[in-house]
């Protein structure tokens, strides 16, 4: 046990001193030297996308060292590629192709595998880590990518870093990094219909704001954590990042292990034996402590969405923009938000039509995302003068959205069909939905500007971006469903 | 990498909270594969009007000429939070930024700005609120000093705030020093580590 460990038990004041949580497991496993200052801590993963990596790449180069550990190096397209039909290399965004070839050269020339545009396995990274087997129990994982947390949900230790970082990360296969503090997130109770992981990501960060998380390592836990698929468990650690939080993560259970079993870089045979047997050992021991405990009931948990430009500006999708006194913001950030969104104080979110919706983004491009979503489209038409787009979080989704007639049901409402990638959730791609548009989007950011210039952002769940293209305002995909 | 020891320098006040990198540099500015000329991209939405051009929007305090030549950001809680764009830091630094103190920052971006030499502070709230009012009651082009060898602010009224630090981060500014090369000296270890990690997870290599 590290001094730090021990410290930060003794400091907790509560639990069982020898109890170890699942942070403290891997963080023991993956000390490889401790100096004055911040311990070394082995990375098992890195992975870049082509708006970082041929920067961190070239950079090395540059700098004449090399990379360590190829072979647990892995790159893909997503951030600035095309999403339209018949892509190239060539994109809207001025300079784009530049991003792509050089990610491209220099991934080849450091060995390092790339999940290029056209390849079969291609798509945004944390969709595709977990779907390829990369992100398994007890990694440690790092990506130039601030959602990186997402990978978490399998029982690993991931997180964003800069370009600099990762330089680090290649050059010498460690991290330098002190142990974060712990804070233990207990969701608690059975979610309703249509009720899901980003609504529990969103009534946290309206409960605890967006930088409540800062800097911690969030272990979502409680049974209705324990609950949710595989898939669900990615988006509630996706959206750890707003939260300010260095990772989420999420003890694996047999949830876990069956997602895994057979995907492409998993263990097999009696190596996953030997695996599985040291995951089952991962989760939290009974009485580990942590340094803070949060515990929300979510029995009578409502659709959430977002009305202002922090993701903890978010109340009830049947709720209305909150006065001032109750928006948990200052009055000069309320009033921002207020002025950019174009709402007045009392206004009911059901009252505001929309121009767009979106649906797609590491935090909902899965596939049990594009199927809860045309669940509520089959057989319907979205409302005249809405523009949507449903763009799939890697080309296996797409793929396999295709297989079961998703991409049919999408396009007879009226949503136009992508090429899998990160496209709209923000501006990169060149793409943007306009001045003033009002958009609902299943994405993670609602800042000012993020999906171009004066676009206003509402984020929700894919099923209520859904909803609120069907009736062209925001709307509670739960009405939808009795009318 | 600059070294950082003390900065006598014009300071300009933004205390919104959770400025995000988005917001710091958007995307839209980021069109080459380089860590350089991201300057004129800093804070496009809010220091140009709407449109995409240009054409400043005066009421943007860098644009406000007596804050117009800050090299020193006083800032609010969770500055640079969202994406993990070391860009946001390229730009600040591009533009002549040198120091931010805040009431708090994002995690990523915190560490992006040491490794860039750029000295990122933490007062609290009170502190920084006093600072930043200070800042806007100067009649003129108000100026701060940071002794990070000291850790002392001084403000042109010779007020003394004193700020902690993290030791390490403190020493890696004073000297700068390169953490990469840092490590690549003084990492031991590896070789065993990785001998006795392949035979208790052998399935991590791949």
């Amino acid at each position: 046990m590290s001094e730090q460990a021990r410290d930060e038990r003794l400091a907790g004041g509560q639990g069982d001193a020898q109890a170890r949580s699942l942070l403290d497991k891997i963080w023991q496993t993956h000390l490889v030297a401790a100096g004055s200052g911040a311990p070394w801590i082995a990375i098992d993963r890195v992975f870049l996308h082509e708006r970082t990596g041929a920067i961190a790449l070239e950079g090395l180069k540059q700098r004449g060292r090399t990379v360590q550990g190829a072979a647990r190096v892995f790159c893909t397209i997503d951030h600035i590629v095309d999403t339209r039909p018949g892509r190239t290399d060539e994109t809207l965004m001025p300079g784009g192709r530049e991003f792509i070839t050089r990610t491209r050269a220099a991934a080849q020339a450091a060995g390092i595998r790339l999940f290029d545009v056209g390849d079969p396995d291609q798509g945004i990274v944390h969709v595709i880590a977990p779907e390829l087997g990369l992100a398994l129990p007890g990694l440690t994982i790092v990506c130039p990518d601030s959602h990186t947390c997402t990978q978490g949900a399998v029982g690993a230790f991931a997180w964003g870093i800069g370009s600099t970082e990762a330089e680090h990360a290649l050059a010498t296969g460690t991290l330098r990094l002190n142990k974060p503090a712990s804070l233990r997130v207990r969701f608690e109770g059975r979610l309703g219909a249509h009720v899901g992981a980003k609504d529990l990501s969103l009534r946290l960060l309206s409960r605890r704001g967006a930088a409540g998380g800062r800097g911690k390592a969030v272990e979502f836990a409680g049974s209705a954590v324990r609950a949710l698929d595989m898939e669900a468990r990615f988006t509630l650690c996706n959206m750890a990042t707003e939260f300010s939080a260095i990772t989420g993560m999420i003890a694996p259970d047999e949830t876990t292990y069956q997602y895994l079993a057979g995907r492409d870089f998993a263990p097999r045979g009696a190596s996953w034996d030997r695996a599985l047997a040291t995951w089952r050992s991962l989760a939290s021991d009974e009485g580990a402590s942590c340094d803070e405990e949060i515990c929300i009931d979510v029995d009578d948990l409502a659709p959430m969405i977002t009305w202002g430009t922090s993701p903890q500006h978010a109340t009830d999708v049947t709720g209305r923009v909150p006065e001032a006194s109750d928006s948990g913001t200052t009055q000069e950030a309320y009033a921002r938000a207020l002025q950019y969104m174009d709402l007045k104080p009392g206004q009911a979110l059901s009252s505001l039509r929309i121009d767009a919706a979106f649906i797609g983004s590491c935090t909902n491009g899965r596939i049990s995302d594009l199927r809860s979503a045309a669940r509520v489209l089959a057989g319907r038409k979205i409302a005249p003068g809405v523009r949507a787009l449903c763009v799939p979080g890697s080309s296996r989704v797409k793929r396999q959205a295709e297989a079961e007639g998703l991409d049919r049901i999408f396009r007879s409402a009226g949503f136009e069909w992508r090429e899998s990638g990160c496209s709209l959730c923000f501006y990169a791609g060149g793409e943007d939905l306009g001045l003033g548009k009002r958009v609902v989007s299943s994405t993670n950011r609602n800042f000012e500007g993020r999906q171009g210039p004066g676009t206003r952002t509402h984020i929700a769940s894919p099923a209520t971006v859904a909803a609120s293209a069907l009736r062209g305002s925001i709307a509670d995909v739960r009405s939808l469903e009795a009318a | 990498m600059q070294s950082f020891r003390i900065l006598t320098a014009p300071a300009a006040p933004l205390l919104r909270d959770n400025v995000d990198t988005d917001a710091i540099i958007p995307s839209r500015e980021i069109t080459s594969v380089s860590k350089q000329g991201l300057g004129l991209g800093l804070f496009a939405g809010w220091r140009y009007r709407p449109g995409g051009g240009r054409e400043p929007n005066p009421d943007f305090v860098l644009n406000q000429p007596r804050f117009a030549a800050a090299r020193i950001l006083v800032a609010g809680e969770n500055f640079g939070c969202g994406s993990s764009r070391e860009h946001a830091v390229w730009a600040l630094a591009d533009h002549g930024f040198r120091a931010i103190i805040a009431v708090s920052f994002a995690p990523i971006f915190h560490d992006n700005c040491i490794n860039n030499g750029l000295l990122a502070l933490s007062l609290p709230r009170v502190m920084v609120a006093a600072l930043a009012q200070a800042l806007l009651a100067h009649g003129s082009e108000p100026c701060l000093t940071i002794d990070l060898e000291r850790q002392e602010i001084l403000g042109s009224d010779a007020s003394v705030i004193r700020f902690s630090i993290d030791a390490e981060v403190r020493q890696r500014l004073l000297e700068g020093l390169d953490a990469i090369d840092l490590s690549l000296r003084k990492l031991t270890g590896l070789d065993a580590f990785y001998q006795r990690d392949a035979q208790e997870r052998p399935w991590v290599y791949l």
